[in-house]
């Protein structure tokens, strides 16, 4: 038991580690993939290449000034920015990043909580994120927080419906709420193939949440100045972001899990490269579409937004599930 | 809601008054502005909010006030040109180019054919590069970031043509009383050539990046939408008043320049809304790149070297008065000088065109959304350096 | 396969310990130099006008109102959609007539305008 708990907290530590990597080096990819965008080469100063940018930034933003204004509710103020981190630190814990490995004769399932509702926890998890922008939006008593906030959750709460049902049809396939199950479940076929759908909805709803371009709003910055972090500085400031990022590298793994067939090779002969080198493709391949979707386009109003959310994500998820649930139902009976 | 009366505990003691007073959800009264990044400098919009919708809108203006027409009064009418650059600080030589004008009308001073070539491709120049500058900043308002930084990159181009002639890249300066400067120094009409034939293809980039878009149309069609009558009643100009269907240029009804000697065609559509806006603009850079086209090949050919009319020494304009205007990139932009016969301007009137279009704001904006105050205060193009004087 | 939950109090003490670090490190590394207007806040550079705490518009509680309802159709589905493979036809039906109530809702809704913004 002991040699359990002992690789159970080696495992988290390691994958914390890897996580904020993740986010750091997000951080950089996002400014570089925006520079070679946008013609031009990015942040290239610190390090080779800009290779230490992240450092540079976190460490700045350690020794800036904390302000906290004096019309703000100081709990609540202080406890958004820890509310936005937590959520993908918890999901995280239940995403397999590859089978298992062996390491000094022990067999080392590579996650570190096989929860066997890991859907429902993951989804129960990242309805938290909402909170955060909520609770600083309001804890700020500052109007355009206010309005962010306000937005970001009728927003949010929108897309969680919406990503909800997307995955539905996942599920029925694989007929488990286990991660590792449903990965199983995609050994011949990735849902994204039987699913395509379901995960373009799944994109959508997830750039949503993770509020990122075209859908924003809650940190319009050309509406709302900074949306619910403008009364934020210093690392609460930077907190609002670690967790934005965090999001997005667990919203590109479940992504990868749910619909790229997780640590799976695309065929057969590819399997002697490692499961983890496969879901580490697939998920920075999902971070990367976020990255050029936020480059590209545009943002949406807020009612127009709204309406795409309620009006067609929604029908169109469902009807998703109803020819999901009958094409089953026929392969079955012939 | 019908008022409920009753008793209430306050500070004062028991007090009665309408219960339902706290309850009703009131408009919520929101600055935008000064420090706001998509007001474009320091314009201040106040906005009364009912959830996302707007109510109300006031405009104030006047934080970058620096009192030019009073300082005209006190200047020579050739010290005073260089402070119309700072008008309308991204569109210097237009602003210039209105100065003088009204300054040569006042004294009757012919300016040669080859000035007058010089002055129009300037004058074009100039629009190119303040409609880039606007593409950039509204696409980047509605959230396309990308477009702001491939908008740029032209412009730096068209800034560093400026450079070649006069030496400075934005308060430019470069006209005089009677013609320019100093003549276009060598090099210039190829490399000005050279902008000309490769620019119709970059602004194909930029229809490509957001001409199509869904989000772009959804965002800018049937938004800000004000009519042509409504536009004319506020005293709107430019392209922003071309784009509800009236054809109004100046360059036409009133030719300046050799804008009769060109061939162009006026842009107009018949959208109201910034949808429309934006098409005008875009047509507008390539129609003026087809007149700078026009003026190299007169430049390339003519070699009388006259860029400046014969001037008196002395700036001293008869009594009288006169006013005269020019097609800016924004609009209408007038100067009406009063001369006393002394060397300095009795009195300078600035028709600026971005604030009769800022005044518009409100009408375009009744009954928005937050958003839509952002896409129409791009749509109008607003310099606040021009705004407030 | 059996569930492990427990791994998930490390990850619940590491997420929290974290962010809790985080907040409690950047207050006492940076500067503190704090004067009035500094602390006011924010509103483009001018003195708030009104107080931000107002009552917010009614749109706002329809839609988690709307939320509610639907949040808990789905959640009603998971079950469903996890044993489907075992309930076969019956299943089918059962849950199109349940979709079937929640698309009526959400035509009575869509027909209320509770999705327009007027």
């Amino acid at each position: 038991m002991l040699a359990l708990v002992v690789i159970t907290i080696v495992k988290l530590l390691v994958l914390f580690a890897f996580t904020m990597t993740c986010v750091a080096y997000g951080t950089l990819a996002e400014r570089k993939v925006c520079g070679h965008i946008q013609d031009r080469i990015g942040p290239c100063y610190c390090g080779p290449r800009g290779l230490l940018q992240p450092l540079a930034d976190g460490l700045k933003l350690f020794f800036k000034e904390d302000i906290t204004p004096s019309e703000v509710d100081k709990p609540v103020f202080i406890l958004a920015p820890v509310l936005a981190v937590a959520p993908p630190l918890l999901a995280i814990g239940v995403i397999p990043f590859g089978e298992s490995i062996t390491l000094f004769g022990h067999k080392i399932p590579l996650v570190v909580a096989d929860v066997n509702v890991a859907v429902l926890y993951l989804f129960a998890v990242a309805s938290f994120s909402v909170y955060s922008i909520v609770l600083g939006g309001w804890a700020s008593n500052s109007k355009y927080p206010l309005l962010g906030g306000l937005r970001s959750a009728a927003q949010m709460i929108s897309y969680e419906l919406v990503l909800g049902l997307s995955i539905m049809g996942v599920i029925m396939l694989a007929g488990s709420f286990s991660l590792t199950d449903i990965v199983h479940a995609q050994k011949h076929w990735w849902f994204v193939l039987t699913q395509p759908l379901g995960f373009l909805i799944y994109i959508v709803a997830a750039t949503a949440e993770l509020n990122r371009l075209p859908f924003d709003l809650p940190e319009a910055e050309s509406e709302l100045v900074g949306g619910y972090h403008t009364e934020y500085s210093s690392m609460k400031f930077a907190m609002f972001f670690l967790g934005e990022y965090a999001n997005m590298v667990v919203a590109s793994a479940v992504g990868a899990c749910l619909f790229l067939g997780g640590w799976n090779p695309p065929f057969a002969f590819l399997s002697f490269i490692p499961g983890i080198i496969w879901f580490l493709i697939k998920l920075f391949f999902i971070f990367f579409t976020l990255l050029w979707i936020r480059w590209s386009w545009p943002r949406l109003r807020y009612d127009q937004l709204m309406t795409f959310s309620w009006k067609y994500l929604l029908p169109l998820s469902l009807l998703n599930i109803v020819a999901t649930a009958g094409v089953m139902l026929w392969m079955h009976r012939i | 809601m019908d008022e409920i009366r009753g008793l209430v505990v306050t500070e004062e003691g028991l007090v009665e008054q309408d219960l339902m007073r706290d309850t009703l959800t009131k408009e919520m009264w929101v600055n935008m502005g000064p420090q706001h990044p998509s007001t474009h400098g320091v314009l201040r919009v106040v906005l009364a909010l009912e959830g996302e919708r707007i109510v109300d809108t006031e405009i104030y203006i006047g934080y970058l006030h620096r009192g030019f027409e009073k300082f005209a009064e006190s200047k020579t009418y050739p010290q005073f040109l260089p402070i119309t650059d700072r008008l309308d600080y991204i569109s210097a030589h237009a602003m210039n180019y209105g100065y003088v004008l009204a300054v040569e009308k006042l004294m009757g001073i012919e300016v040669p054919l080859r000035a007058k070539y010089i002055r129009t491709l300037m004058a074009e120049l100039t629009r190119i590069s303040s409609h880039l500058l606007w593409l950039a900043t509204h696409a980047l308002d509605i959230g396309a970031m990308t477009v702001f930084l491939y908008c740029f990159r032209e412009r730096e181009m068209i800034l560093d043509l400026f450079e070649m002639v006069c030496g400075a890249r934005l308060t430019t300066s470069y006209f005089r009383i009677g013609g320019v400067a100093n003549d276009l120094p060598d090099g210039f009409i190829e490399k000005c050539r050279e902008f000309c034939n490769i620019f119709p293809q970059k602004a194909k980039d930029y229809d490509d990046l957001i001409l199509k878009n869904r989000i772009w149309l959804a965002r800018t069609i049937n938004v800000a939408n004000i009519s042509g009558e409504e536009g004319l009643n506020l005293g709107l100009s430019g392209p922003s008043i071309r784009g509800s269907g009236v054809k109004w240029d100046i360059r036409v009804s009133e030719p300046y320049g050799v804008y009769d000697k060109v061939e162009w065609e006026m842009a107009v559509e018949d959208g109201c809304d910034v949808y429309a806006r934006y098409l005008v603009r875009l047509k507008e850079m390539r129609e003026s790149c087809k007149i700078c086209q026009q003026c190299l090949d007169f430049l390339e050919k003519d070699d009388s070297g006259e860029f400046r009319a014969k001037v008196p020494k002395v700036i001293k304009p008869p009594e009288g008065e006169a006013y005269a205007c020019v097609e800016a990139p924004k609009g209408e932009l007038g100067f009406y000088i009063v001369s006393d016969g002394s060397t300095k301007p009795y009195r300078l009137k600035i028709r600026a065109p971005s604030f009769a279009n800022l005044m518009s704001l409100p009408k375009m904006v009744e009954g928005a959304l937050v958003a839509d105050v952002i896409a129409a205060i791009g749509s109008i193009d607003v310099v606040l350096g021009e705004v407030d004087r | 396969m059996e569930g492990v939950y427990w791994p998930l109090v490390f990850v619940f003490l590491l997420a929290v310990g974290f962010g809790g670090m985080a907040v409690i490190m950047s207050s006492l590394l940076g500067p503190k130099k704090p004067d009035p207007i500094k602390l006011s806040p924010y509103e483009c550079g001018v003195d708030p006008v009104g107080d931000a705490r107002k009552p917010f518009h009614i749109h706002y509680y329809v839609i988690a109102l709307l939320f509610l309802i639907f949040d808990i159709e789905v959640i009603f589905t998971y079950p469903w959609a996890v044993r489907f493979k075992d309930l076969g036809v019956f299943g089918f039906v059962e849950m199109g007539v349940f979709i079937a109530i929640f698309l009526a809702i959400f035509v009575y809704v869509l027909g209320k305008g509770a999705f327009e913004w007027e």
